[in-house]
């Protein structure tokens, strides 16, 4: 048991001091019906190392991991690549193996990261403030929804159509048990966007309107003029960005009207990760901000007069207020938003625009590829790396198949909205910077093979 | 807005205090501890740390009524300034690689790599959550062999993997009641939550919610029974009770008082962040919880890096299990391991409540976790237990003669020994002490909490710790004692040799600065 130091005599003489004839007696407050003796039931023992590697690796090799095929998927999650020294750097034990700062003189390098975090997320949204990072984009999204009514003090929020459908259940989710009203509009499978129909939502109980940039199907909605008809509602607009590259190319949604921005940050050194842990990015208004969710590092002084970090407006929190916080979130996902910071320290707003050029492109690339293919047409033109194409039958079926020549191509819309039929022969493609040309032609053959099939 | 500061960074070089020990020095760093400037004070416009292929291609027309008018303004550094910043930095953090972390209910133990080694296997970091499923078996079979063993451990029926973190889970097992509540048509609006909780726990019941109703505690540090009792009735959805306790001790009464919230048609939420005491010798499903949350990161090693992530699957009884969220991962008769979401919820999971999280939850943790649990086995993990306790015990009996233990006598403690100020001398503070403790090289335990002891001390050693590192840190804790005993003013003034002295919260918190805008004054 190699991560256990103490020797037998160790316990032995601790028991000693202890004043315990044995580690039993030290459980006397459990009663004694449920103490278990013996190892429980229906478990090994203890393995090695290599025995643990051996085990895991071949749990690992069941899965088609993106390197090794040619992938498209996205509907976010993207798969970018990571300079190496950004895994290099969050693998040093300070960053690795610290906790939370309580004890800012002893953290400051986790705090000076998380106030570099702070700033560059708020310049990329074009946000006044952004906080320490959230679990994930989806749970920044409620907690955004969350905010707008403390704000509003009203409990209406609309969601676009556009908005990632998992997004939009983890909303609806949370709203059954807080009974607060959600107004979920149904995407359409048409070249326009849901704009209309979410302007059209809004009214003088709209506390938030929630719209995704870009969209879940690729398209790029018109944020200025939904927060002109939210502002006129004295709504807040809440965008979503689940793919924060696109910023290096899109306008930043806090110049365009938006009031919250929050997004998911995996994009940035985080990696895939089948789903988790990822990074929630959440900016706003400066004067939102004590009723701001989660952590918050601010700059300070020390007694010599030295510049240094805090975790401030703790007011807000949990641990401070109960059952008032604005809040229960009591974690934040550091490592990640340190991964993320990293990475945007080496590209920069000249890389991070570079970065948005060659997605752009490789994605203009596949859909000139694709839209050769007999009955393969595309939805909408306005898009960045991530685009809609309308096949002749049901998507999930064509995953399927393209699955069984190796190839990820693309998330279905019928896995993504089940119960509306109209979309299921939508297939969303994602091209990034990592797809080749090679991949794309591979993926177009197959494509049209299996499309083929079908007509024979 | 150019988004660096061209002029460069130049560090505060301040006069030292009179009766200083330490000298200026012109550049402000001291030997090998470096002053690092800000990424935007780096000047560095122009620069990048990464080489990017060439597009090929102009921006789309459709797209260009979208574009931003100037790149974002961020700074960026080369591949060798970025290393060194951020190696500078983290030369300025404690972490548990370091020496002992003994934060009291935040368990920090070793972080073995191979956990790390094994979540970077391509098959596990670079695979995508909505793959196919024949294409992700094998990740899926971690989940399900990590809630295997989730459930084996506890005692429970059912585990829902994908909430982020505790507090997240905490919220995940209220909905379940909430939902089982709904099911039944009943709408009960109280959560009993004793006042030694975590403050997650309110907050959580509030989100969920719920009205929150407080149960004081013993003298002895414990659930008081008798008044819990008498506030059960037929509006309580149920209580929460962390076990073991945040005062470090077992709650003898939990099965009781689980026999009475079920009595009267309640349910018992567990918070288990402290399920590191007992895992491997208590079952919570035997003393009757209905759900509880496993904070990975705690229990099973797997590392926080500086504030998260974490992960927070829920064990829940059979009366909640058909309730858990989407999606969910389970294993077929046929042997087979399947995934539920809402495309096939009608396979088993009609009553499912929703869904918590955008994806799976914390993958990347299940797999660090996977490997700490099976490294150990169920003889290990008992070990651990064992291990963790007889340290905190350990550390309890060798300085209850110098600093005041409120609940020394309750009895064993179970993984974290906790100490009051009250037995210092006045103007001594429980932070004096904690920052004294820097300047000995350790990472202070948890002050003040729990809230129910007068500056508390909470000291949680883990079981990665050995003898020989527990009596250097029993030894420093001594010192400081006896230091505070002889009034000793330098206690006031510590740290004196960490990275930063004293950092004024009061002015951060006045006036926040939460963002760089240094270009903006220029």
């Amino acid at each position: 048991m190699r991560y256990l130091p103490l020797t037998p005599a160790d316990r032995s003489s601790m028991l000693e001091t202890v004043g315990a004839s044995s580690v039993d007696e030290l459980f006397r407050d459990v009663p004694e019906a449920a103490r278990l003796s013996g190892p429980i039931a229906g478990l090994p023992m203890h393995a090695s190392e290599m025995a643990v590697e051996r085990h895991l690796g071949k749990l690992a090799a069941k899965n088609l991991d993106a390197g090794s095929a040619p992938f498209f998927l996205g509907a976010g999650a993207y798969r970018h690549h990571v300079p190496a020294s950004v895994d290099h750097l969050i693998q040093r034990g300070e960053f690795l193996t610290a906790y939370t700062p309580y004890q800012p003189e002893i953290a400051q390098g986790t705090l000076q990261v998380l106030f570099e975090f702070q700033t560059q997320v708020a310049r990329m949204f074009g946000t006044d403030i952004a906080n320490a990072s959230m679990y994930d984009g989806s749970t920044a999204c409620w907690e955004a929804i969350l905010m707008a009514a403390r704000v509003t003090r009203k409990g209406k929020a609309v969601l676009s159509g556009g908005l990632h459908p998992h997004y939009g259940e983890v909303v609806r989710t949370m709203a059954k048990f807080t009974r607060d009203e959600i107004v979920s509009l149904t995407p359409e499978l048409s070249a326009q966007t849901d704009d209309a129909a979410v302007i059209a939502a809004i009214d003088e109980t709209t506390s938030s309107v929630v719209v995704q940039y870009p969209d879940i199907m690729g398209r790029i909605p018109d944020l200025e003029a939904i927060a002109e008809a939210a502002h006129a509602a004295k709504a807040l607009l809440i965008v979503v960005v689940t793919e924060p590259v696109a910023l290096g190319l899109l306008e930043a949604p806090g110049h365009l009207g938006a009031d919250v921005v929050v997004g998911e940050g995996q994009s940035l050194g985080v990696g895939l990760q089948f789903g988790g842990p990822y990074l929630g990015l959440f900016g706003c208004r400066e004067k939102f901000v004590r009723q701001m969710p989660g952590r918050l590092c601010g700059e300070t002084v020390d007694a010599e007069g030295k510049r240094g970090f805090v975790l401030t407006l703790s007011t807000r929190e949990q641990h401070i207020r109960r059952e008032k916080a604005t809040s229960n979130i009591c974690t934040n996902s550091g490592l990640c938003a340190l991964a993320f910071s990293i990475h945007m320290s080496l590209l920069g707003g000249e890389g991070l625009e570079q970065l948005a050029a060659i997605n752009h492109d490789r994605t203009q690339a596949l859909v000139e590829r694709l839209t050769q293919i007999p009955g393969v047409s595309l939805l909408s033109d306005a898009y960045f790396n991530e685009v809609t194409l309308v096949l002749p039958r049901d998507a999930r079926e064509v995953v399927r198949e393209l699955a069984d020549k190796g190839i990820l191509g693309g998330v279905s819309l019928g896995r993504l909205f089940p119960e509306q039929v109209d979309l299921h022969n939508g297939l969303l493609v994602t091209a990034t910077e990592t797809v080749t040309l090679e991949d794309i032609e591979e993926f177009a053959a197959g494509l049209a093979a299996v499309l083929e099939g079908e007509a024979a | 807005m150019s988004g660096v500061n061209t002029a460069g960074w130049r560090p505060s070089m301040n006069e030292v205090a009179p009766g200083d020990m330490v000298p200026a020095t012109q550049s402000g760093d001291r030997a090998l501890m470096l002053e690092e400037a800000l990424i935007f004070e780096l000047g560095c416009e122009g620069q990048t740390g990464v080489d990017i292929e060439p597009a090929s291609k102009a921006v789309s027309p459709a797209l260009a009524k979208f574009r931003r008018k100037a790149a974002p303004a961020l700074p960026g550094l080369s591949e060798p300034e970025a290393v060194r910043h951020y190696t500078r930095l983290s030369r300025q953090n404690y972490g548990i690689d370091l020496g002992p972390f003994p934060l009291g209910s935040c368990t920090m133990k070793h972080n073995p790599r191979l956990n790390e080694k094994m979540a970077r296997l391509p098959g596990f970091a670079d695979v995508h959550p909505l793959q196919p499923q024949k294409t992700v078996e094998g990740a899926l079979e971690v989940i399900e062999q990590l809630a295997d063993w989730l459930m084996k451990l506890t005692g429970m029926a059912s585990v829902a993997m994908s909430p982020k973190a505790g507090a997240h889970g905490e919220l995940c097992g209220l909905l379940c009641i909430r939902a089982a509540l709904d099911a039944r048509g009943e709408s009960r609006e109280i959560v009993l939550v004793p006042e030694s909780a975590h403050g997650t726990n309110p907050a959580t019941a509030a989100f969920a919610g719920f009205k929150v109703q407080a149960i004081p505690a013993t003298p002895e540090g414990r659930v008081d029974l008798e008044a819990l009792k008498e506030k059960l009735g037929p509006d309580v959805a149920g209580v929460m009770i962390t076990n073991p306790n945040t005062c470090g001790l077992f709650e003898p009464d939990l099965k009781e008082i689980a026999d009475a919230v079920h009595e009267v048609g309640g349910y018992v939420y567990c918070d288990g962040a402290n399920f590191n005491a007992i895992v491997g010798r208590v079952r919570p499903g035997d003393l009757g919880v209905d759900a509880m949350h496993i904070n990975l990161h705690k229990t099973f090693s797997t590392p926080h890096g500086g504030g998260g992530p974490g992960a927070g699957p829920v064990v829940l009884s059979e009366a909640l299990a058909p309730y858990a969220p989407l999606p969910f991962v389970t294993r077929g008769e046929d042997g087979e391991v399947r995934l539920v979401e809402e495309e096939n919820r009608g396979e088993g999971h009609e009553r499912a409540f929703g869904r918590m999280v955008a994806f799976h939850g914390q993958m990347g943790m299940f797999t660090r976790a996977l490997a700490y649990i099976l490294s150990h086995g169920a003889d290990g993990l008992k070990q651990v237990s064992e291990d963790a306790v007889l340290n905190a015990n350990y550390i309890l009996r060798s300085l209850e003669d110098v600093l005041e233990a409120p609940f020394g006598k309750s009895g064993p403690c179970m993984h974290e020994a906790l100490f009051s100020d009250a037995g210092l001398p006045e103007g001594i503070s429980t932070l004096d002490i904690a920052k004294g403790l820097i300047d000995e090289g350790f990472h202070p335990m948890t002050v003040y909490f729990p809230l129910v002891v007068k500056g508390a001390m909470l000291i949680e050693p883990t079981e990665t710790e050995s003898k020989q590192g527990l009596d250097r840190f029993i030894a420093s804790m001594r010192n400081l004692a006896q230091r505070a005993r002889e009034q000793d003013e330098s206690l006031h003034t510590a740290p004196h040799f960490a990275p930063r002295r004293r950092l004024d919260e009061t002015r951060a918190a006045r006036k926040p600065v939460l963002v760089w805008k240094g270009d903006e004054a220029a």
